[in-house]
């Protein structure tokens, strides 16, 4: 649905290139929400700005729903504007209009008649639970209630595509789930493609199909949610799901185990000990539910060093895990919140 | 001088004062409006870059401004007479006046307008709005209530300048204060046309700063200005 093939943009400023794209390859799908993570300075705020060409790319091109942007002139990508929708993180709404009036602004700019407009809008205040307020300016009205007159403005036009720019980090944690809540329902009911870019981990965990993490300009990781636990050493698996250091102690082997799908109901642990005789300590575990599907995470030590347990960590991974052992001597750590990741926000590390 | 002997000389002045600087407000504010967004558009960063109208326009409103109105209103006499036919009395005094306040207004829209938050611009143009809808929906419904404020400075400004008319011998109350208050030492009518002058500023900036509040949304204020339903309670009982 949208398609950025090696997208570079790069900015003179003050005598100095700073590159904030460097060759980003992003595939998003119809029908899936995508989120695209990073710190600030990332370059995913230019990507999102560039993907309706609210930035020209320095090179390479945008595709969505099956039309190059970047090939299109003024008239064509204004019409192509009006079909993919966006969402901000300081609402801008217009603090002049009203309710009703902000969500007819786009109706306005595609030409609908007076009484289309006000139904259209009538409706879509309803869909996002804010028909009594419609009378009410911007300014009288709570950060949620406002982002939710941002969704229903950007969905005025029908889009297929909706941007989603950080639409939840001006919110509380309570209202940014009832936002990313309303979010994932639209996906569903209108089958909405959504991409949205965010710093939390938490709000990728909440809604999205598919991540990607982005570092100095480039998409360093990308992939479905489950593609992403199953990879061995994957940094956006750690973050999104960070169970705390546990450093591998001499006469033991400390081993980072991920559950999904169907193994997560199956009793494993207990069965390992039972066949191997071997004692398991349980150093930290969590389970969630991550873009609806229910994973577990287990840091589990066995006694004895990495050679001595090649036959039960052999049994784990025919069980369907995903099995990351932390080896010390052998540098061969499963590295799951390094430093230099993206600081899952609001996510508490260790055991729960 | 009696009320009697003054009160023709008042209120003769007083509509030829109301004529000019009405007038030349309608005049300054057709053109002062569109000359202040081209010249916010057309700055660097603005949404038409284009250096040469930037550069030229500013020149020009620079040059103008810079000139003590009472030697524009001699220097513009040739282009008066061009304009309006003549070069004496109210009609000609209408043509100094807007050239002079029209450049005036026009920093002031150009400044307002610059002041719109450019995520407003932006959110427009996702919809896939062109300029001319971002001018129309965004920066000058976002900036009414600010441009009111500039246009009431402006007509207080014209107030002000209208005071210098006389020298093309359109009258208005500033005229009569020197042929009479100063010249002839009528203390009585400089001490009327003073009073004149102050209640028609202040009546201005009065109106002014309500009709800016009354279309002021941003909140902040909201619930206390004269012309605003009261927003409605939050819908939380318990609070």
């Amino acid at each position: 649905m949208i398609t950025t093939t090696n997208l570079k943009k790069a900015y003179r400023s003050r005598g100095r290139d700073i590159v904030a794209l460097d060759g980003v390859d992003l595939h998003v799908r119809e029908g899936e929400v995508f989120g695209v993570v990073g710190r600030s300075g990332a370059g995913k705020s230019t990507l999102i700005r560039c993907v309706n060409l609210l930035e020209r790319p320095t090179s390479g091109t945008v595709t969505v729903a099956g039309q190059d942007l970047t090939a299109l002139h003024r008239r064509g990508l204004r019409a192509a504007r009006g079909r993919i929708g966006m969402v901000f993180q300081h609402f801008n709404l217009l603090s002049a209009r009203t309710v009703q009036q902000n969500v007819e602004l786009p109706l306005e700019i595609l030409g609908l008649r007076g009484a289309q407009r006000s139904r259209r809008a009538g409706e879509l205040l309803e869909l996002v639970g804010l028909a009594d307020r419609a009378g009410a300016y911007p300014a009288q009205l709570s950060g949620g209630q406002k982002q939710r007159v941002g969704i229903a403005r950007a969905l005025a036009g029908k889009p297929r595509v909706l941007l989603s720019d950080e639409a939840t980090s001006a919110l509380d944690p309570q209202t940014t789930r009832s936002i990313l809540h309303l979010l994932r329902d639209l996906n569903r009911q209108l089958g909405l493609t959504i991409l949205l870019i965010t710093h939390e981990m938490d709000v990728i965990k909440t809604v999205c199909d598919s991540a990607a993490l982005m570092r100095d300009g480039r998409i360093v990781e990308s992939g479905t949610v489950a593609e992403l636990l199953a990879t061995p050493g994957s940094e956006l698996a750690g973050a999104l799901f960070p169970i705390g250091q546990v450093p591998s102690g001499a006469g033991r082997t400390v081993i980072d185990l991920t559950f999904h799908g169907d193994s997560t109901a199956q009793p494993v642990i207990s069965h390992l000990a039972r066949s191997y005789n071997v004692d398991v300590s349980i150093l930290g575990a969590a389970i969630e539910t991550i873009g609806g599907l229910q994973v577990g995470r287990m840091r589990i030590a066995l006694p004895g060093a990495f050679e001595d347990n090649v036959v039960p960590i052999g049994y784990l991974r025919e069980q369907g895990l995903r099995v990351d052992v932390a080896e010390p001597e052998r540098a061969r750590s499963s590295v799951t919140a390094s430093a230099g990741d993206p600081a899952p926000a609001g996510t508490p590390g260790g055991p729960r | 001088m009696t009320w009697d002997e003054m009160r023709p000389l008042l209120e003769q002045a007083c509509s030829e004062t109301l004529t000019m600087v009405g007038l030349s407000s309608l005049v300054t504010a057709v053109v002062g409006l569109p000359l202040g967004v081209v010249l916010s558009l057309t700055d660097r960063g603005g949404l038409l870059p284009c250096v040469v109208v930037n550069k030229t326009l500013g020149a020009l409103v620079n040059l103008t401004r810079s000139l003590p109105f009472i030697i524009l209103l001699i220097a513009l006499i040739p282009f008066t007479r061009w304009a309006v036919g003549t070069s004496i009395g109210v009609d000609a005094a209408v043509v100094p006046l807007s050239v002079g306040a029209v450049p005036f207004f026009a920093r002031l829209v150009e400044t307002s307008v610059r002041e719109v938050d450019h995520g407003l611009v932006e959110a427009v143009q996702s919809m896939g709005g062109g300029v001319w809808a971002v001018v129309r929906k965004v920066l000058l419904p976002e900036s009414l209530p600010s441009l009111v404020s500039g246009l009431t400075t402006t007509v207080i400004a014209l107030i002000g300048y209208s005071a210098m008319a006389g020298a093309v011998a359109a009258g208005g109350l500033g005229d009569l204060a020197v042929r009479y208050g100063y010249q002839r030492f009528e203390n009585g009518l400089m001490i009327a046309t003073v009073l004149l002058l102050v209640v028609l500023v202040t009546g201005v900036q009065v109106v002014g700063d309500l009709l800016a509040r009354a279309l002021d949304h941003r909140g902040g204020r909201a619930g206390h200005g004269p012309f605003r339903i009261r927003p409605r309670m939050p819908r939380h009982p318990s609070r």
